[in-house]
């Protein structure tokens, strides 16, 4: 057909079958064919030809369709809900911080790089009090310029529920991110002086989760709920509708401060598909370009009809976080060894798909506070019953832990099958695994009381597996290693009480060089692997199924990413 | 008939009275929390409290029920935890949502189940009744989830004639009656139909062939009435059973099916509460499970008169 009429012929579906669309194309191009020498198509191929050489031609706009494994579309109004995807797709997007992450490079860890701040400094003199130089020149999405006023009032928004920008929920998602800061004050229109309440040299990572709304919308509407239907913030997309639990849409900011960062397309819509199978159903029949985490079993068909996977190792872990509480089995560091050389984690590996990175240590292996632990895992099952021989385990008299587990959710990658193949290796060097299954938000809700609580002992569970991000120095071990954070005032479920964390990380808070910082935290790296502190398994690669259109997109070592460089080939 | 009606409307005062109870405890029971889908694991336990307060979750479960129940009286079911929007204006665009595919479903299934249920039981024991009776077991028995799935692969992935998700390609929710609408429908209507066709036709089939075996219509043959008149009879005193089932089914339809809406993202009831469940979004819960647990109880007194209407022997 196509060589006859000169018309490039579609692209054929298997089975020789053709699309709906090319179905109509084709119908429509008989139908043209056909009546061709009536004096209406005449008329309006000359219109055509005359508009083309004569008037304005608008290119077709490039949209690119992403699919997010969340339920629903983040909370729009400056802080976001739905975890780190929710940071990804509208905090970092709409709205800027005062520190962003470099996310351009896919071969090194995400590091801090200028946001709306060009610079920041300790003051010399007063190791509680940060100077931040604000980028001149930006502008909100509606025109409204950006000063040190906005930080201020952005502040008083989640820190002073006298304020009447004050929004609780928004408190509630940024109080643990920004914990050192006590307060900010405007030096001048970019200058901002913010104190913290104990020395801490986390601060530049603490507000990079901390986005700026646009004071000046909300000014003149006075309500968040009238702001969410028209936020605006610096990012690099702007707003332009949503409809919840169904989609939302950005255009590209022309005018972003940033021109290496202004986006290639021009607009994006992103739709939440929780159903893993739906998300490759949508982009095998090309209604989106970009998938979120598609389940491993689906890699080897999605690689067959052209779709392109993209991974990555990022600050992520999968790991038995076991109590240490009185009278737990898992207070016997040979215990802890022992699980830790009965792991055979290519296995896991295997299991799924290749899709993971076994674990070294806590950190990824290659991370900047990743140091030289003495302790190497590898899978050695004769070594770990030796261990369990020692502290009097066998064959016949197992050690039984009870470890709680989720049947799904976000980060937990695969847990049953995982959960499963785990208990399969640790059966064989001398333990008895028992499991507590439960559904993703109990274990949230179950991880956020600690070991000790009268829940966990009832069901006498010693263990948990709830996967984590270890984005900054703060999430990555301050929330699991400092005897201050026990759960739930921290992620401590095992209520580690160990006097090397608490002085170490209160070290690495107080030390202000970057360089210095980075080795008191691989010391701090060392030691958690080196007293096998938590059973570590494996690191997740986070897969993305993109289609072949889909060009330019630089897959980050981080939990965000940036759809920015992206473009769509034609 | 009044009475009946009335002595039916009062049955079904405590009945709704129970499904609230029901609805308000089984949410509590579950495991989980509502805020840990909206707050961080380890946001401060003061922040929490603040929060819980402002949702109202601090006061004791049975003040809680007191307060939802009278609010819920006059249509209020509180906001969702998660959008801060009404339940109201959650529930409603997604219940239309369902609403069109239970019709579209019921429909499909309805016309297809009392044709081959009808064939089936006319021609009880023969080679159409095996082959019907075999397709019904089938509808049955398949679950429709992975029904679903096969039909997604076939018709979305492998053939590309239908869309795989959503309610139109942009993503938008309302039903405008586009070209684009109806082909969005065909794939979750088929996978919501095939158990309402097997169930009505096992349930046609059954009654048309023991109505074909009975005396009466022995007697019309003998009188020379005609196969069509004769059936007519026939259809007619299998209608009150063939309605009941067909109002059970309808009920569920309307209910949106959580799996269907789920595989093609239909936004509807089903995916409202399956998003519910997994946000442990309480008002959402709530309110969606009565109104859809209310809509079971009227369909039910609905077909209940029509019964009587139709068989007078049921009032007594």
């Amino acid at each position: 057909m196509g060589a006859e009429s000169g018309i490039v012929a579609p692209e054929t579906r298997p089975f020789g079958l053709e699309t709906w669309e090319q179905l109509m194309r084709r119908a429509e191009m008989r139908l043209f064919r056909r009546n061709f020498d009536m004096p209406v198509y005449k008329t309006l191929a000359v219109a055509m030809l005359t508009a083309c050489a004569f008037g304005p031609v608008r290119a077709e706009e490039s949209v690119l369709r992403v699919a997010m494994t969340a339920a629903d579309i983040p909370v729009n109004i400056g802080q976001p809900d739905q975890g780190f995807e929710g940071f990804r797709f509208m905090g970092y997007m709409l709205y800027d911080p005062l520190v962003l992450w470099d996310l351009s490079k896919a071969d090194e860890p995400a590091k801090l790089v200028p946001g709306l701040a060009e610079s920041w400094e300790i003051d010399p003199k007063n190791d509680n009090r940060w100077i931040f130089k604000l980028r001149k020149g930006v502008t909100f999405h509606d025109g409204s310029p950006f000063t040190a006023d906005d930080v201020v009032w952005n502040f008083e928004k989640v820190r002073n529920d006298k304020a009447p920008q004050y929004e609780p929920k928004q408190a509630a998602l940024v109080a643990q991110r920004i914990p050192s800061v006590a307060t900010v004050k405007k030096l001048d229109d970019f200058t901002l002086e913010i104190l913290t309440k104990e020395p801490s040299a986390y601060v530049p990572y603490q507000v990079s989760f901390w986005f700026m709304s646009n004071r000046a919308q909300w000014e003149k509407l006075k309500s968040w709920s009238e702001y969410a239907k028209a936020p605006t913030g610096t990012g690099p997309w702007k707003f332009v509708s949503q409809t919840q639990r169904a989609k939302v849409e950005m255009v590209a900011n022309k005018a972003y401060w940033n021109p290496a960062r202004v986006p290639k397309v021009d607009r994006v819509v992103l739709r939440p598909i929780p159903e893993a199978s739906a998300r490759v159903a949508a982009i095998l029949s090309g209604q989106v370009d970009f998938v979120e985490a598609p389940p491993p079993d689906s890699i080897p068909r999605l690689k067959s009809s052209g779709i392109k996977i993209v991974t990555n190792a990022y600050p992520h872990n999968w790991a038995i976080k076991p109590s240490r509480i009185e009278g737990s089995p898992w207070n016997d560091i040979n215990v802890r060894k022992a699980a830790n050389l009965c792991i055979d984690r290519e296995g896991m590996n295997k299991l799924l798909g290749g899709l993971s990175v076994p674990s070294e240590g806590h950190m990824p292996p290659g991370d900047t506070w990743f140091g030289k632990p003495s302790f190497k895992f590898g899978y050695k099952p004769d070594e770990a019953r030796k261990l369990m021989a020692a502290s009097g385990h066998s064959a016949a008299k197992p050690l039984t832990v009870k470890i709680a587990i989720s049947t799904s959710g976000s980060g937990q990658m695969q847990p049953l099958p995982m959960f499963e193949f785990l208990q399969a290796n640790l059966n064989e060097c001398f333990f008895k695994v028992e499991a507590e299954v439960m559904e993703w938000n109990a274990l949230t809700a179950f991880g956020r009381k600690p070991a000790s609580d009268k829940d966990a002992i009832a069901k006498g569970v010693n263990a948990v597996v709830i996967s984590h991000a270890l984005q900054d120095p703060y999430s990555a071990f301050e929330r699991f290693f400092l005897s201050s954070r026990i759960s739930p005032a921290g992620s401590n479920w095992g209520e580690i009480r160990d006097k090397f964390y608490d002085d170490m990380l209160a070290k690495a808070a107080r030390t202000f060089d970057q360089a210095a910082q980075d080795a008191i935290l691989q010391k701090v790296h060392e030691y958690a692997v080196d007293q096998a502190e938590w059973v570590w398994v494996t690191h997740d690669v986070n897969p993305r199924a993109i289609s072949p259109k889909v060009e330019g997109f630089v897959q980050a070592k981080s939990w965000f990413q940036d759809l920015t460089p992206i473009t769509l080939k034609k | 008939m009044l009475s009946y009606i009335l002595q039916r409307l009062v049955y079904a005062i405590p009945i709704a009275l129970g499904v609230t109870i029901v609805c308000f405890s089984l949410v509590y029971i579950g495991p989980g929390d509502p805020l840990s889908s909206i707050l961080p694991e380890d946001a401060p336990q003061a922040v929490i409290d603040k929060i819980k307060a402002e949702y109202g979750l601090d006061k004791p479960i049975v003040l809680q029920y007191w307060i939802w129940l009278t609010k819920a009286l006059v249509a209020d079911f509180g906001r969702s935890i998660v959008t801060g929007k009404t339940v109201l204006a959650e529930l409603v665009p997604a219940l239309g949502n369902s609403l069109i595919l239970a019709i579209g479903g019921a429909a499909l299934g309805f016309i297809v189940g009392v044709v081959l249920g009808g064939l089936a039981g006319y021609y009880h024991g023969r080679p159409a009744d095996r082959m019907f009776t075999a397709l019904a077991i089938t509808g049955v028995s398949v679950p429709h989830y992975w029904l679903a799935i096969v039909l997604v692969i076939i018709f979305s992935v492998e053939l590309a004639w239908l869309p795989a998700l959503g309610m139109t390609g942009s993503g938008a929710t309302t039903f405008s009656f586009s070209t684009e609408n109806f082909r969005h429908m065909v794939l979750p209507v088929i996978a919501l139909a095939v158990i309402p066709t097997g169930i009505v036709t096992r349930t046609v089939r059954s009654s048309v062939a023991e109505l074909l075996n009975m005396e009466f219509v022995e007697a019309l043959r003998s009188k020379g009435l005609s196969e069509a008149l004769i059936l007519r009879h026939v259809a007619k005193n299998a209608a009150p059973q063939v309605l009941a089932v067909m109002g059970l089914q309808l009920g569920y339809l309307l209910g949106g099916s959580i799996l269907i809406e789920t595989v093609f993202a239909w936004p509807g009831t089903g995916l409202l509460l399956n998003n519910a469940i997994f946000a442990r979004d309480i008002p959402v819960l709530q309110g969606t499970i009565l109104v859809l647990a209310l809509i079971f109880v009227a369909l039910n007194l609905i077909v209940d008169i029509m019964q009587a209407v139709l068989d007078p022997r049921i009032k007594r």
